[in-house]
């Protein structure tokens, strides 16, 4: 489910309700910063309190010209501007792997950067990671091997899954247990994950 | 969370100069531990400085040491030929910290000015002088089973949660600091300092200073080091308590050695005095429980943490045992 790329937020009422707790933060600090930047001609890229900052994005291959509040997370911005929810807030403090995804080919939580940071860079989430209705080999892994159970953990562990490989670190069952404990699987489904893995690894595919 | 300003500085010039004429701005680097005190309100900064448009991410060595940027990831670091050669203490320390992501992410001067994980700290709605000073310290009489044996006050009795700044201790590093008055260079051991009458600075930074780099000496600590981590589950979780361990052994003697422990003071604890009870002796286990009775020296528990007085000086043990290859 790709959004329609260059599309602003569709969620209006959030966005009323985010302006005006802005103006109202806003007003309590004033701190007039843009002026005041101009003024000592820093090289540097400003937002008031309550401006939004142009952010390019590359999002599993769309290219995406977006207008952000800095506080929001990246995570955020994928589930609720973009309508990218394949990629789930589990504790949304960099706790549990829920929010995992690829920036720039390699695996982070998505709960704990601004969007904003990521000027430029390339995101892939759990859309972006099948070609058309062919799975991804370690998706087609995960549901041969039961990887999971109610599946809320699901995405994020693919994603940290597939990087496991590419980095190198599922070389054995240890190494994999160790490399992929920043993802929390509540229903317990780790050993048919470490299982689902370990077939990816040994079939050689390109991953 | 609060709003903000937010800023993306190409130029370590405006970096400081943002940070150095406004209190209530502070760098984000990898934003690991900031945003989520910022998403629990713990931390509020007004504006946030984004360094990561800075060029101070290389991994060089220089001279006789190892020199490795601000924003260096600590899984760039961990895996790095150079550090894996050079300092395999702190490869190991690194990857012992959180998971493969937020290795991903956190960076080498974000790591080692992290704040503490105190749960009054992290709670607003509990006393913490760290946080707010004046309004007491909840650990003191409340659960502390996670809090300090050594160096606390009765301000404080947080502890620093890094890994990395274990072994970066223990293996007389020093940390590179630019600021408004220009550049200074800071021993490991002197930039966390301990709670006092003032928990709320976790370090020796003055207002402005950046953090650049980090210098590591060479040193014969390459072939026996072992960075031992006590935690409530396998992987992906703070110390109980860690041990860093780099000895230097010719003839089964023991020529130099590192010691330091984290999860036991407000800062990384380096042992000296148990360092010199180790130099000169065999590589025993009875040298290694005598130089563990001299580092548990003017410990002193509180009510939930007192199994930190028997776990501290067995990992002390084990991790020499181990760095030393002696069964
Ligand atoms: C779930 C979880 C588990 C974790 N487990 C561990 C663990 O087991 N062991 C461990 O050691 N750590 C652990 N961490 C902490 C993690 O290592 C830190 O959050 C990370 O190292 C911080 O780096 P950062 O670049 O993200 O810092 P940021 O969040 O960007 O910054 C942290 C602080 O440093 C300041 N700062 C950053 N860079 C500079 C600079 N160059 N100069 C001046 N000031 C600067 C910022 O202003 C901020 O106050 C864990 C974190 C999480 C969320
Ligand atoms: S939601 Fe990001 S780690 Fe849990
Ligand atoms: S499958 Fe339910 S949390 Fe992992």
């Amino acid at each position: 489910m790709n959004p329609e790329p260059e599309q602003p937020n569709h969620d209006e009422a959030r966005r009323t309700f985010l302006k005006q707790s802005s103006l109202l933060t806003a007003l309590a600090f004033t701190p007039g910063p843009v002026l005041q930047a101009a003024a000592a001609e820093i090289d540097e890229k400003v937002a008031a309190v309550f401006e939004k900052i142009p952010v390019r994005l590359d999002i599993n291959g769309h290219k995406h010209k977006l207008s952000i509040e800095p506080r929001t997370t990246l995570l955020d911005l994928l589930r609720e501007q973009l309508g990218l929810t394949g990629t789930k807030k589990g504790c949304d403090y960099g706790q549990c792997g829920a929010c995992t995804v690829h920036i720039d080919g390699k695996r982070v939580n998505s709960c704990l950067t601004f969007a904003v940071m990521q000027e430029g860079k390339e995101i892939t989430t759990i859309e972006g990671l099948a070609k058309g209705d062919d799975l991804h080999p370690m998706q087609e892994a995960f549901i041969k091997h039961d990887g999971f159970q109610c599946g809320y953990c699901t995405p994020g562990q693919i994603m940290s899954a597939v990087a496991c490989v590419r980095e190198g670190h599922a070389g054995s069952e240890d190494e994999i247990r160790e490399f992929m404990s920043g993802n929390i699987c509540r229903c317990g489904a780790y050993s048919n994950i470490v299982a689902a893995i370990q077939e990816v690894k040994g079939g050689g595919q390109k991953v | 969370m609060n709003q903000f300003q937010y800023m993306r500085p190409t130029k370590q010039k405006a970096a400081i100069d943002a940070l150095a004429k406004d209190p209530n701005a502070k760098i984000i680097a990898g934003g690991t531990n900031l945003i989520d005190l910022m998403k629990r309100g713990v931390m509020t900064p007004l504006k946030l400085i984004d360094i990561n448009k800075l060029p101070l991410n290389k991994i060089e060595h220089e001279g006789n040491s190892t020199r490795i940027g601000a924003l260096a990831l600590n899984g760039a670091v961990a895996e790095d030929k150079l550090v894996l050669e050079k300092q395999p203490l702190l490869a190991q320390a690194l990857n012992a910290g959180a998971s493969a992501q937020l290795r991903n992410m956190a960076t080498v001067g974000g790591n080692m000015l992290q704040r503490t994980r105190c749960h009054y700290f992290y709670d607003t709605a509990l006393p913490c002088n760290k946080r707010e000073p004046g309004s007491g310290c909840g650990a003191l009489e409340g659960y502390n089973r996670m809090h300090a044996i050594f160096g606390f006050s009765d301000k404080c009795i947080a502890v620093h949660p890094s890994d990395m700044s274990v072994a970066l201790v223990a293996l007389d590093a020093t940390v590179l600091v630019s600021g408004p008055k220009g550049d200074r260079r800071i021993p490991f051991a002197e930039f966390h300092r301990l709670p006092g009458d003032t928990p709320q600075q976790d370090t020796n930074l003055a207002q402005g200073e950046l953090v650049t780099a980090v210098e590591i000496p060479d040193a014969a600590f390459t072939k026996h080091v072992h960075y031992l981590k006590v935690r409530e589950r396998a992987s992906y979780a703070f110390a109980l308590v860690s041990v860093a361990a780099a000895l230097s052994i010719d003839n089964n003697t023991i020529k130099d050695a590192r010691l330091a422990m984290g999860g036991v003071a407000h800062k990384p604890w380096r042992l000296t005095e148990a360092e010199k009870a180790l130099i000169g002796k065999p590589a025993t286990e009875e040298t290694f429980r005598q130089a563990a009775e001299v580092a548990m020296r003017g410990a002193k528990a509180f009510k939930y943490n007192a199994y930190k007085l028997k776990l501290a000086p067995n990992s002390i043990v084990q991790a020499l045992k181990t760095a030393a290859a002696v069964a």
